[in-house]
């Protein structure tokens, strides 16, 4: 009970992107469209889930002033290892993804939740902690990523919706992404108020 | 289990041993995706130079590297593919696979590697493919004269995206002069481009 309540925090209560902000870098970078963010959002999960699930397990080996550098080499290393594994077994998924995984080391969700909460519980709290944050963090890069495709481009998921033409092009540049992160922050918020 | 103190002996000990296993565990990885990885970058090469060169089987004969690696030309027993890079384009580089036949006909091409803007620039793949708008196919950079129109060439740049357009014309034009042997200049796009403003 306790873990579903930890898992749905991520999604909801504590969404990283919409509540939190943080990762705002792969966030505003990554959401050109609305594939581009669930990858990034999906392999951001992957890595949080490994990275939470053993700073958990060796917490009390590491003394309190080296915990920092002790968990980005844990973190680095994780992502270095879905990088070669995604090359070498999903050519695919790497080719849309590949720019975007070296920049999961620098996401300061994955850091922030191996201080806030895998340095505090236990593993199987940590796993659920690392799914709900990494969830809420591909649902809010997804919308953000869908939304900017489709005002941009007039596509979802690279199927047309409406002519291309009336597509405004400044959603899929950078300052569009700042204009529909505000907006969506807005929204959630006033959803989470009432 | 008590938490370790932070003494200069502990922190020393527990950052070499989690820097230690971190380096073994990654080389070990590396080591078992080294192979694939490498094949799948030799089918992917393969495949590309198959396309550009519209055949269904091709035999590389010679691989010659141009200007230490600005271009890099395939010799095939179908025609000749030349792969060039331009770092004048609008997300830094652009990197294109091109098929010339004998005569310095354009076959194909294939934009291999780009940071372009989605929406945008990224169109290059697309854009200038046979019976598209910036159609490139089937034209001769010795004659024709493969540059943006806005240059006073005879190729429609995509819409919004002339830089792109010019860094991915620069990198075509660097591959025939790579598959004629002449030097390439991975650079030439923004020479145009200031040709272009004055």
């Amino acid at each position: 009970m306790n873990n579903i309540k930890v898992l749905m925090n991520g999604i909801i209560k504590e969404n990283p992107t919409f509540v939190l902000l943080l990762g705002m870098c792969p966030t505003l970078g990554t959401t050109s469209s609305a594939l581009n963010g669930m990858s990034m959002g999906l392999a951001t999960m992957f890595v949080l889930i490994c990275s939470n699930l053993v700073i958990s397990l060796i917490k009390n080996l590491i003394p309190d002033m080296v915990r920092i550098p002790s968990f980005i080499v844990v973190i680095a290393s994780f992502v270095t290892l879905l990088q070669m594994l995604m090359q070498a077994y999903l050519p695919d998924i790497y080719a849309t993804l590949g720019l975007f995984i070296p920049l999961i080391v620098v996401n300061c969700i994955i850091l922030g939740r191996a201080e806030a909460f895998a340095a505090k519980n236990g593993p199987v709290a940590s796993i659920f902690d690392g799914i709900g944050m990494g969830l809420g963090f591909t649902i809010a890069l997804t919308l953000l990523g869908a939304v900017r495709e489709i005002l941009g481009t007039g596509k979802i998921f690279g199927l047309t919706i409406m002519p291309e033409e009336y597509g405004m092009l400044v959603f899929v540049l950078a300052p569009g992404a700042f204009i529909v992160l505000g907006y969506l922050i807005a929204i959630v918020n006033k959803l989470r108020n009432n | 289990m008590k938490k370790l103190e932070s003494s200069l002996l502990n922190m020393t000990v527990v950052l070499t041993v989690i820097s230690v296993i971190a380096g073994g565990l990654l080389a070990y990885v590396n080591g078992v995706t080294e192979g694939p990885i490498r094949e799948i970058k030799e089918k992917a090469l393969a495949d590309g130079i198959k396309s550009v060169l519209q055949a269904n089987e091709a035999t590389v004969q010679q691989i010659d590297t141009i200007d230490g690696g600005l271009a890099i030309v395939y010799k095939t027993d179908k025609g000749t593919a030349v792969q060039a890079i331009n770092n004048s384009a609008f997300g830094g580089s652009i990197k294109v696979l091109v098929g010339f036949d004998a005569e310095g006909t354009i076959l194909g091409y294939s934009v291999l590697e780009h940071a372009e803007t989605p929406g945008l620039g990224a169109k290059a793949g697309e854009w200038f493919q046979k019976g598209a708008k910036g159609d490139i196919i089937g034209k001769q950079p010795a004659k024709n004269n493969l540059t943006v129109s806005k240059d006073g060439g005879e190729v429609d740049a995509i819409t919004a995206s002339t830089i792109t357009s010019r860094a991915f014309l620069g990198a075509v034009n660097d591959a025939y002069k790579a598959y004629v042997g002449e030097a390439v200049d991975a650079n030439s796009g923004a020479t145009q481009q200031v040709n272009g403003n004055n």
